[in-house]
């Protein structure tokens, strides 16, 4: 089974092409270029690369959010359209899933934060069972300070990833009572490697979406909705 | 059996608040066109709010593609390119159209071409009628723009005037949400306008010193809110049709006056309305009487053309496929592109 996988929900920019075990292309960049730049040119690149006949994928995986609303857009309209004209199924990955997912296998445990603004990342906890990742907290938006306070519950040694990382580092640092350890470069960002590979194995028990159901989940409302809702709360 | 091929284009359109796709042949022959308005939900906070127009493209581009296909009795395979608005709007919104399109064209190795939205309202016009072509002047008033246009050839426009302020269609929104009529305002205020007197309040008809072809609805707008504040001072009760038709006149007097003044400037024998606006039922009234008098042949476009469409970008694809532009895989979206610029 082969799979293409784009994660453009965050800073970074990403295209891979997972076949079975093997990661055939991975293009990563995290560069202040917008990703409807370099998404494509991307994908492009590494189809050329691995002389890839698009007709061969059985699906496409995207990081379907949380994540930069336009970023997650561009991510999705693209798997979108290639899913349209290629008749393929998507595979929708949240994007900490593929996040926590870069550090397979490790016994601590897994918290990649993404910056949300407003003082909050998106975040979840994560633990790997056997092969399977497992949430101990669903991804969400989350002050920082209310996240470092789950992962002192936990009373489990954390492995904090992701680009809210640079942003709350000192917070961090200052608030968790818990042994931590950031990830390092090669596996702290967004990786379509990641989300090819999980999305392979969502693909194999079915857990696949046509080209036109998939949407993004925001997990957050408008700016305009949350004003609108409230208004109507407080009248 | 015609000698040269056809060519079919996929057009698609998410600039504002329409998402939209339909195929056209050879520029000029609608094969289907689907719009899905997103109206009635930004009804609620009485105008497009960005975020929540990008919201509802993502979750519809694709049935809306699929539908103007399957309508279309076309498949992707039978298609020679794929259009996309890139510019000018709401860059969220426009992202959407423009990965989609690019995706596409780029899984079914189609020609990419990047449509200025206000070349494909122009080109609104090609589609309904077979004799118009280039040099024209066009007017193109929607809620986003007021530009006076001459179309040298095809893709190849000269802006000759401009509003310095308010698009006349924002105008219309303003003043239909000051008398109470809500949102959009354009048909509100074309409805009641027919209800009202035209004469019955004198506002203001602005000009621009230094520019004869611009345009300025600003302080119309500005006249009608003071003439509103000022009835409520006195205690008068305001006539929301009279002030709706002397408000709609005052926008349509200026219009027509600046359109005729370019025809005659540039002694064309044509000349087209597009845009939104283009849909009010005395606008057209007005600048077909103003054409006919001037002996000059008037065009525009069915209302269906004139409110954002696909339609209209496949039209101004095919003219620039036939020009040979031809978009890259790193189109980007492009919110205050100008007219011409490739």
């Amino acid at each position: 089974m082969k799979i293409l996988g784009i994660d453009s929900s965050g800073l970074v920019a990403s295209a891979a092409v997972v076949e079975d075990d093997n990661l055939l292309a991975e293009y990563t960049v995290n560069y202040k270029k917008t990703h409807s730049q370099t998404l494509l040119p991307m994908i492009d690149e590494i189809v050329r690369m691995t002389e890839l006949d698009l007709n061969t994928l059985d699906g496409i995986a995207v990081a379907a959010g949380p994540g930069s609303f336009t970023g997650l857009r561009i991510g999705s309209a693209t798997a979108k359209g290639l899913g349209l004209a290629l008749g393929k199924p998507l595979v929708e990955i949240p994007t900490l899933e593929g996040l926590a997912y870069n550090l397979y296998g490790t016994e601590k445990l897994v918290c990649p934060m993404m910056d949300a603004r407003r003082n909050q990342v998106y975040t979840g906890i994560y633990e790997f069972r056997g092969e399977e990742l497992t949430a101990l907290m669903d991804q969400t938006p989350l002050s920082v300070a209310e996240l470092a306070e789950r992962l002192n519950e936990t009373g489990r040694e954390v492995i904090l990833l992701g680009d809210g990382v640079p942003v709350y580092r000192e917070i961090l640092e200052k608030a968790l009572r818990v042994p931590y350890a950031f990830a390092p470069a090669h596996m702290n960002k967004q990786r379509a490697g990641a989300v090819a590979s999980l999305g392979l194995r969502y693909l194999a028990c079915g857990k696949a979406v046509t080209a036109e159901e998939h949407r993004p989940e925001y997990l957050r409302m408008s700016q305009a909705e949350r004003e609108r809702a409230e208004r109507a709360g407080s009248c | 059996m015609e000698d040269k091929k056809d060519i079919l284009i996929l057009g698609i359109e998410s600039s504002c608040d329409e998402t939209a796709a339909s195929v056209v042949r050879n520029g000029r022959q609608v094969l289907s066109n689907v719009i899905s308005s997103q109206i009635e939900l930004h009804k609620l906070y009485g105008g497009v709010v960005p975020e929540i127009a990008s919201r509802k493209h993502i979750e519809n581009i694709n049935q809306v593609i699929e539908e103007a296909l399957r309508q279309a009795e076309v498949t992707l395979d039978d298609l020679d390119a794929v259009g996309v608005t890139y510019g000018p709007g709401l860059v969220g919104a426009l992202l959407v159209g423009v990965s989609e399109a690019k995706a596409i064209s780029y899984a079914k190795k189609l020609p990419l071409i990047g449509v200025h939205h206000i070349e494909g309202h122009i080109s609104a016009n090609y589609i309904e009628n077979p004799d118009l072509e280039p040099p024209f002047a066009c007017l193109v008033v929607s809620g986003g723009h007021t530009h006076l246009v001459v179309v040298r050839d095809y893709g190849k426009y000269e802006i000759i005037g401009r509003t310095r302020d308010d698009a006349a269609g924002e105008a219309f929104d303003k003043v239909a949400r000051a008398i109470g009529l809500g949102y959009p305002g354009g048909p509100k205020i074309d409805r009641l306008s027919k209800e009202g007197n035209a004469e019955a309040i004198h506002f203001p008809k602005a000009h621009v010193a230094d520019a004869p072809y611009d345009f300025s609805f600003s302080g119309l707008k500005s006249a009608v809110l003071n003439y509103l504040n000022g009835c409520k001072m006195k205690g008068e009760t305001v006539i929301a049709a009279d002030v709706a038709a002397s408000f709609q006149k005052a926008v349509i007097d200026v219009l027509v006056e600046h359109s005729m003044m370019a025809v005659k400037e540039f002694g064309f024998t044509k000349f087209a309305i597009a845009g939104g606006v283009a849909s009010n039922s005395s606008l057209r009234a007005a600048m077909e009487a103003a054409c006919r008098k001037n002996h000059v042949k008037f065009y525009h476009p069915s209302p269906i053309f004139c409110t954002d469409n696909a339609a209209m970008i496949g039209a101004a694809a095919y003219y620039e496929y036939l020009a040979g532009t031809r978009h890259g895989w790193d189109l980007n979206a492009v919110p205050n592109l100008k007219l011409g610029e490739r």
